[in-house]
């Protein structure tokens, strides 16, 4: 099953490869990471979204922990939460399929970034199905390049990490 | 304040934590460095003749004194020569700090001559590193350091230190205290999981503990042997635990897993409560994990929450350093108000049981007249030296006979590799422990093999005047390996035979040590003797029976109940 962490990482050189290397020496998965820094600059946030057994999981969230850089983990996926990604998708736009992109990003309240003769580049934000959704609708008017960042989440109503 | 230079520094810094000993190896970016050192004057140092020797040796001085051992190589290939010994002492949760020289931080990323990135090589093999980019924080690096190397789960710690930062100055602040807000390891057990822990032991009809390194590294060995009275239960121990309880107890059934005693891998394939201090159920103790311990509840006491239930379901676990939750759970136990007796009674049958085991398949080995056991030898030095040696060993069949054949009662008594199994770790870790203890009589048990991993070590202990003692249990083969390769590949003995091994006797000899042989059963008594009783550096070898196969033995993925015995 899908779990999603949120990590509070000290800003030390070195912190993302340490919990990176963790994933990687002991096999476990990352679908996606996202990392920036938060209103305290000596602490890096990271949303990491994984996959396995319940314990794998437990032991994902133990070694974790254990790595001395490593401020506090929770399982946010474990109550109530909100997620976005975000990519950015340019999209082959001419003649007859210009109007026909504009409808796509008015229905999925995309955002148009950039223009060319040839080309729309649009921005689209929201959890995972909905950037799949949208991809799969741009698709067969011609998706010339796509980036996406990863999940990053929080958790609903009063809880803070 | 006056500044202080980063070398300086830390000399200053060892001197504060205490540090009476270094071993290491110089070069040119850990010259300003040792030349502090000099000049001060106070910390001696091991000049090692390997840096690999130097971690090692670190690690020895460490176990064997549970002080913090601290090893110094320069850059590149020096830094490099650590990272075996670096990741022994991760496996065996070993305080170690380890200081390397780095290139100027103006050259790091350049391929600078003897750069290489230590911190990214080591980073999965040490608690935590760092790489010290301004002289200003080198105070505080040293001394987290040594915090983190000595806390929680123990483990070792590398600082990497830029030539520049070496001779750059700073004001020196040493912090007295550390705190750190992302690392704060339990070390009072949550007294629940105590409560719950009594209660499967007031259950319980036929316990065993299961003792590893934990008991000896927090030196929980006498509150162990508290429990084990009150509950008159029996104590088995993984290769790290040896020593944490008494091998000479009538309810010590030695070591268990792979090599260990049939009666200990019996017991804990039919208890009905493990009571885990201190291990972490690797594959060696647990073989098939399906199989294994079907019956029991277990109750898990280890201060490092990633070893509980990483391998096997764990019905009470409990976080927290092991000398502080064995006190707890021997007063919850006493709380009971069992009297002897009724403790006794309540477990006869199973220690029956138990010792029904022992005595259809104690340990043991088949004599021979004319031809010398390996066991036999190491019989010989456990009656000769009984409990007032430290022994190291090597790693492969003269670990395992010295594990199984020598009784260790007291904690500390025995420094091997047991989570890495590094071969080349006896000699250096002999001499670190030596270095802690220059009159005990320290011992390093090897393998022909082995020994040869890190034999330049020996002109280590000659320039230290070490009166170390060396027994190599010479079969010209990597014995362990043959083992595997007799019982799972039809004898095809490939690159385990050695044609050519060097005259161990003149080998000693060159470095100016002591060198004596024995050939016949009849000559291992007085070459043992001999050998104990000269004053200085020796080595004892003992030309053993070629093929023979260590045993009871647990084919790798088998269930640990189907040993093939002797």
């Amino acid at each position: 099953m899908k779990h999603t962490l949120s990590v509070l990482v000290e800003n030390n050189p070195g912190a993302l490869s340490r919990i990176a290397g963790l994933f990687s020496g002991r096999g476990f998965n990352i679908e996606s990471l996202c990392v920036a820094t938060t209103l305290d600059p000596t602490l890096s946030h990271l949303t990491l979204v994984t996959s396995g057994a319940e314990f794998i999981i437990e032991q994902i969230i133990k070694q974790l922990n254990r790595l001395v850089d490593v401020y506090k983990v929770v399982d946010i996926s474990e109550g109530e939460f909100v997620e976005r990604e975000m990519a950015l998708i340019k999209v082959r736009a001419e003649d007859e399929t210009r109007a026909e992109v504009l409808r796509m990003c008015d229905i999925f309240r995309c955002k148009v970034v950039d223009v060319s003769s040839k080309t729309y580049t649009v921005e689209v934000t929201g959890p995972e199905s909905k950037i799949k959704a949208v991809v799969e609708l741009l698709r067969p008017l011609g998706i010339k390049e796509i980036a996406k960042t990863g999940t990053i989440a929080m958790a609903r109503e009063k809880k803070t990490l | 304040m006056a500044k202080m230079a980063g070398k300086q520094m830390v000399v200053e810094a060892l001197k504060r934590e205490g540090v009476e000993v270094l071993f290491g190896f110089p070069g040119g970016a850990i010259i300003d460095i040792y030349d502090a050192l000099e000049q001060d004057g106070t910390v001696k140092h091991v000049l090692v003749r390997h840096e690999q020797g130097a971690a090692h040796a670190a690690d020895g001085y460490a176990r064997a004194s549970g002080k913090v051992g601290v090893c110094l190589a320069t850059s590149g290939p020096g830094a490099t020569n650590t990272v075996t010994g670096i990741a022994t002492a991760y496996l065996d949760s070993i305080p170690i700090v380890v200081l390397t020289g780095q290139v100027p931080t103006a050259l790091i990323g350049n391929d600078a001559f003897q750069e290489v990135d230590i911190v990214g090589i080591t980073r999965p093999c040490t608690k935590h590193n760092y790489l010290v980019k301004d002289v200003k924080d080198l105070p505080r690096i040293l001394a987290e350091a040594f915090y983190l190397a000595r806390s929680g789960r123990p483990g070792p710690v590398l600082v990497d230190i830029p030539k520049d930062v070496q001779n750059g100055k700073a004001e020196f602040h040493y912090p007295e205290k550390i705190r750190l807000r992302s690392y704060n390891p339990v070390v009072e057990p949550h007294i629940k999981q105590i409560d719950r822990a009594c209660k499967l032991i007031e259950g319980a009809s036929r316990p065993i503990i299961y003792a590893g390194g934990g008991v000896v590294i927090s030196s929980a060995h006498e509150e162990l042997m508290e429990l084990a009275e009150e509950m008159h239960a029996p104590v088995t121990m993984t290769l790290m635990g040896l020593g944490g309880f008494p091998g000479t107890h009538p309810r010590s059934l030695g070591m268990l897993g792979m090599h260990g005693s049939y009666c200990a891998n019996m017991a804990m394939a039919n208890s009905d409560l493990i009571l885990a201090v201190g291990a972490r159920f690797d594959d060696r103790v647990t073989g098939k994990i399906e199989a294994f311990a079907q019956h029991a509840k277990i109750v898990h006491i280890d201060v490092d929450p990633t070893s509980i239930q990483k391998n096997v379901k764990v019905d009470v676990p409990i976080v927290g350093d092991c000398k502080c939750a064995l006190q707890k759970l021997v007063k919850a136990v006493k709380r009971l108000g069992r009297p002897a007796e009724q403790w006794r009674e309540l477990y006869a049958p199973w220690l029956e049981q138990v010792k029904a085991w022992e005595s259809r398949h104690p340990l043991t080995y088949k004599k021979d007249p004319d031809i010398i056991k390996p066991q036999y030898v190491i019989e010989q030095l456990y009656q000769m030296t009984k409990g007032r040696a430290i022994i190291s060993t090597e790693v492969g069949q003269n670990q395992m006979w010295t594990a199984q054949f020598y009784k260790f009662d007291t904690p500390r008594s025995l420094l091997s590799s047991g989570g890495l199994g590094t071969m080349g770790y006896g000699l250096p870790a002999a001499i670190g422990a030596q270095m802690a203890f220059p009159d005990k009589l320290v011992i390093d048990v090897a393998g022909d093999g082995s020994i040869q991993m890190n034999i330049q070590e020996l002109a280590t202990a000659m320039e230290q005047r070490l009166p170390v003692k060396i027994v190599i249990l010479n079969n010209q083969f990597l014995g362990m390996v043959r083992q595997w390769q007799e019982l799972f590949y039809e004898r095809r003995y490939a690159a385990t035979r050695f044609d050519v091994t060097p005259d161990f006797v003149k080998l000693a000899e060159a470095y100016g040590a002591k060198g004596l042989r024995a050939t016949k059963p009849g000559e291992v008594e007085g070459v043992l003797k001999e050998g104990i009783d000269y004053p200085g550096l020796v080595i004892m070898e003992f030309a053993i029976a070629r093929e023979e196969g260590v045993f009871p033995m647990v084919p790798a993925g088998k269930a640990t109940t189907e040993m093939l015995l002797v």
